[in-house]
């Protein structure tokens, strides 16, 4: 999309609320989707707001591209309804009084007046969310997941300069979640338009996002690509959800249909086995690896049922707490992989840094709870995205 | 089936309570706003001179208009000056009176409605580039229409009943400010009218009835328009 140093949203704004006080600092490249990632209470919703314009900060300065909404210094403060977002709330906010096309036009008749020709054009939102059949319904009548389908289309016919969505998932029940992720997913890759994608749910986080800021207490606690902001064990620390891990790129190298297995080919080298995805081969995918999945051997274990060993070497050790450590292991040319440990253990074994290893991942811990795939942004190949039958070893493409 | 005076006074009624609704929405709105919206100095005082009328004996209403509407008041007088408007003994004197009886009850259905519009919904449509007057209009105001409705119901339902604000203020002139209620205490003042004051009552009671029931189909109607049904 557009390249680095291009149109920035950059927000450093402090507001106090009671006991609660938000002071921000976030700065990101308007491109792609930014996961912004905390717990309830983190100030997620506080961010939307202050740079939707629906609340001011006591001070700071927000800029979005080449427009700046608030800066105190200034004196600047845009009316919410010059600030040319799309806001998709937690819950929906359709207009009951309106049908679902009415719904959506209301931004586009407004985006109108201001720009003669709307890039997001109706019949094309209407088709990616799949709203065909349901136009002349009243809000109303729709299903939860609907409504939010519905939501999306409407803030993206505003013509916004940046979509900010606000856990617009939370709200509905795991099958209509399911129904919705895939919608916003292609949105990302067929309308070019920046996203920001407020959650607390990890998986959506790796499913949809490139760039991950993670707040805790109104602060930002990290910044960056989703490869290097979730193995670090600062942020896990934080969200025991995002636990310390390892997110390999993998390709899909062969399928194993007699024993239900999928061969991964590792960037850098490697293989592993997982169990059968659904996806052709030569697709590219992220697999998260938590690091207490990873056990450790200083020879190649023969007889054990572990079917994966990549062979390494320690790059450092962490110690956690009195009774674990984290040791990280280089693979080759590939992204290193995190193992928990007992400190016993390593004592034990001896383990120190430039030390040669063998790391072990079981297959069936990589089930759909720890195994997170999500497309891999980095390759050319076709991007997508599958979830695996939590009982079983059989997986399905969405 | 009704006499001529009859259809005078069910005419002229109608007359009265329909403009005095009619006049004083737009203003119950407003006000109605500023209580529910607006913080200012003075708000609980523009309450209370609101609910006056409520809380006050008809006649003290009647009489105030009087002192501030007669010829020689400070507002009757400038309009006679100035336009030539007298509304004393005038059926838009009973309008008037009508409206001002009539208001607080307008006020309060339209600001239960305005305080029941989700401000959520009002912020969405500003994110969707709709400014604050747009949002008003197109999302507020038809979200409020069910309280308007029922707010204008019974606020004609009250004009309609007016009686002591009304003979104070522009007394009881036949054809001009005698409405059903004027007339059937007429009526019942003199010694063979009694009659004529019952089929007066029947016709008051139909007009009532044909109200209440008006207004429960409207409220459906407009409920499922707004997808509340």
């Amino acid at each position: 999309m557009s390249s680095p140093g291009e149109a920035r949203l950059a927000v450093r704004v402090g507001r106090r609320l009671g006991d609660f006080s938000f002071a921000c600092d976030i700065d990101v490249p308007l491109a792609g989707v930014t996961a912004l990632f905390g717990a309830s209470g983190a100030g997620k919703t506080t961010f939307i707001n202050l740079v939707a314009g629906l609340q001011r900060p006591d001070s700071g300065r927000i800029v979005v591209g080449s427009r700046v909404f608030f800066d105190s210094e200034a004196r600047v403060n845009e009316p919410v309804e010059r600030r040319e977002l799309g806001i998709v709330f937690q819950d929906a906010r359709l207009f009951p009084h309106l049908t679902v096309h009415k719904n959506l036009m209301f931004g586009l008749r407004r985006a109108r007046r201001r720009t003669a020709a709307p890039h997001i054009a109706f019949d094309a939102v209407v088709q990616l969310l799949g709203l065909a059949g349901m136009l002349e319904r009243r809000p109303h009548t729709l299903s939860g997941g609907e409504r939010q389908r519905v939501a999306v289309g409407r803030a993206l016919l505003a013509q916004p300069r940046l979509l900010l969505m606000d856990e617009p998932l939370a709200s509905l029940d795991g099958p209509r979640k399911a129904e919705v992720l895939p919608y916003i997913e292609r949105l990302s890759d067929e309308l070019d338009v920046p996203i920001v994608y407020v959650s607390h749910a990890v998986d959506e986080v790796l499913r949809l996002a490139r760039r991950l800021v993670v707040l805790d207490r109104g602060m930002v606690v990290a910044s960056g690509l989703v490869d290097d902001v979730l193995p670090d064990p600062a942020v896990a620390r934080l969200f025991p959800a995002i636990e310390a891990g390892s997110l390999l790129h993998c390709v899909v190298r062969s399928h194993d249909e007699r024993y239900g297995l999928s061969l991964l080919e590792l960037e850098g080298g490697g293989v592993l086995r997982v169990p059968r995805v659904d996806l052709a081969t030569g697709a590219a995918l992220r697999v998260r690896i938590p690091a207490r999945d990873v056990a450790l051997s200083l020879s190649q274990p023969l007889d054990v049922s572990t079917v994966n060993r990549l062979p390494g070497t320690i790059i450092d050790m962490n110690r956690l707490d009195v009774t674990h450590i984290d040791v990280r292991v280089a693979l080759g040319n590939a992204r290193p992989m995190r193992a928990r440990v007992t400190r016993e253990a390593a004592d034990r074994l001896g383990l120190a840094a430039g030390q040669p290893v063998w790391c072990l991942i079981k297959s069936v811990a990589l089930d759909r709870a720890t195994l997170l795939m999500a497309p891999d942004p980095g390759s050319e190949a076709t991007e997508s995205t599958l979830a695996i039958d939590p009982r079983g070893s059989r997986a399905s493409r969405k | 089936m009704l006499t001529p005076t009859e259809i005078i006074a069910l005419r002229l009624s109608l007359q009265v309570a329909l403009s005095a609704v009619a006049f004083s929405l737009p203003l119950a709105v407003l006000v109605a706003w500023a209580l529910s919206r607006v913080d200012f100095a003075g708000k609980s005082l523009l309450h209370a001179f609101v609910h006056l009328p409520l809380v006050l004996p008809p006649v003290v209403i009647g009489y105030f208009l009087l002192v501030l509407f007669g010829t020689r008041g400070p507002i009757g007088g400038w309009l006679d000056e100035a336009f030539g408007l007298r509304l004393i003994f005038s059926r838009s004197g009973a309008a008037l009176a009508a409206a001002v009886m009539s208001f607080p009850l307008m006020v309060r259905a339209i600001r239960l409605a305005l305080d029941a519009v989700d401000r959520r919904l009002e912020d969405a449509a500003r994110t969707l580039g709709a400014t604050r007057f747009d949002v008003f209009f197109n999302v507020t105001l038809p979200l409020m229409l069910p309280g308007i409705i029922s707010g204008c119901i019974v606020a004609f339902a009250a004009a309609l009943g007016d009686f002591g604000a009304t003979i104070t203020f522009v007394g009881n002139v036949e054809g001009e400010t005698q409405t059903l209620s004027l007339a059937i205490y007429s009526l019942a003042q003199s010694p063979d009218g009694d009659a004529a004051a019952l089929r007066l009552v029947i016709i008051s009671l139909v007009l009532a009835l044909a109200a209440l029931l008006f207004s429960e189909w409207v409220a459906r109607r407009v409920r499922t328009y707004i997808g509340r049904a």
